[in-house]
């Protein structure tokens, strides 16, 4: 079991995954996000090689009205 | 045409305006419409993670293939969190390079952090990012900021969301005279006399939120913004009379009125 910090909440995943299913598994699929892992971007061409470890640190953001 | 140019591209408009404080994303729509504004700026938040699946999303409202969108930092209070942040939405926005930088020194006034800002412009600058930033209204940090390779200087005319207006025009003067790139004021405005005089002053443009968004009629004020934008820049390409503080100049001919003169 892995424990990941998504958005400053964490979250225990019991299997490997990589970002593409963790994008894929909560609706995030086709929207205009941004992922930051451990303080580095993850590019959209990344999703799917790069696999979550214990301790992780993810950012998942989306533009949101301000001024 | 008289255009404003940023980092190299061309707009038509001088007045930039935020999305936030909207009732809802029709409301942002129908008042950015109004305003005839080219860059739109956007907050970059955490989003909820498997939740509201169907949430509308700001970007399909204010469209990157419509308008130039402007990515800030706002409620960032360190280098490192306005960096990240910045990063996030080139990612976001397709290696989108144009960036308002703030980096806030306080909660309560949110008056930006100077040093703070100039480390985070550097760091930008040399990642490729075309920067404005937002700064207070000192001409030295004007100054350091342009050196550093920042493409516009955003200078508070008073603080963030105040509608106090331009509280100090002689310092925006000074910062308009020494720039040799855009100068716009962002932050202050309250209503539509206020973005004309930062027009006049010789400010290439004007960025604003609250004014728009907090007026009764949203709609409205985005129009009025619109025209006080556009009629203070010709007032200042018009290059206003000089000011004559203690005589009178009559616009009639003093000769042939048909009643005498009261003598001097």
């Amino acid at each position: 079991m892995i424990h990941i910090t998504i958005n400053g909440e964490t979250r225990q995943f019991n299997q490997p995954i990589n970002i593409e299913q963790f994008v894929d598994e909560n609706n995030l699929k086709g929207k205009r996000i941004a992922i930051e892992r451990n303080g580095e971007i993850v590019p959209r061409s990344q999703f799917a090689e790069q696999f979550l470890t214990d301790g992780d640190r993810l950012e998942v953001v989306v533009a949101v009205g301000g001024g | 045409m008289d255009n404003l140019i940023i980092a190299g591209k061309t707009y038509s408009s001088r007045l930039l305006v935020g999305t936030g404080k909207y009732k809802d994303f029709s409301e942002t729509r129908a008042a950015i419409e109004a305003s005839g504004a080219e860059i739109i700026t956007v907050a970059i938040r955490r989003t909820n993670i498997g939740q509201h699946a169907d949430e509308p999303n700001l970007l399909d409202s204010v469209p990157p293939s419509k308008y130039t969108l402007l990515p800030n930092t706002a409620g960032c209070y360190t280098v490192d969190d306005a960096v990240r942040t910045l990063r996030l939405a080139r990612e976001l926005l397709d290696g989108h390079a144009l960036v308002k930088l703030e980096v806030l020194g306080d909660p309560r006034t949110l008056y930006p952090n100077i040093v703070e800002t100039i480390k985070a412009a550097e760091i930008l600058v040399k990642e490729g990012f075309d920067v404005m930033v937002y700064t207070s209204d000192d001409p030295i940090a004007a100054r350091q900021l342009e050196e550093i390779g920042c493409v516009a200087i955003m200078p508070l005319a008073s603080l963030i969301g105040s509608g106090m207006g331009i509280l100090n025009p002689w310092n925006l003067q000074i910062i308009i005279d020494n720039a040799r790139v855009p100068v716009l004021v962002d932050a202050g405005v309250g209503t539509a006399s206020d973005a004309a005089i930062a027009l006049e002053l010789g400010c290439d443009g004007v960025l604003m939120n609250t004014a728009i968004a907090a007026a009764h009629n949203p709609v409205l004020m985005a129009s009025a913004m619109r025209k006080a934008v556009e009629a203070g820049r010709e007032a200042y390409l018009a290059g206003r009379m000089a000011k004559k503080m203690y005589t009178a100049s009559p616009s009639s001919p003093v000769e042939g009125v048909i009643a005498s003169a009261p003598s001097q």
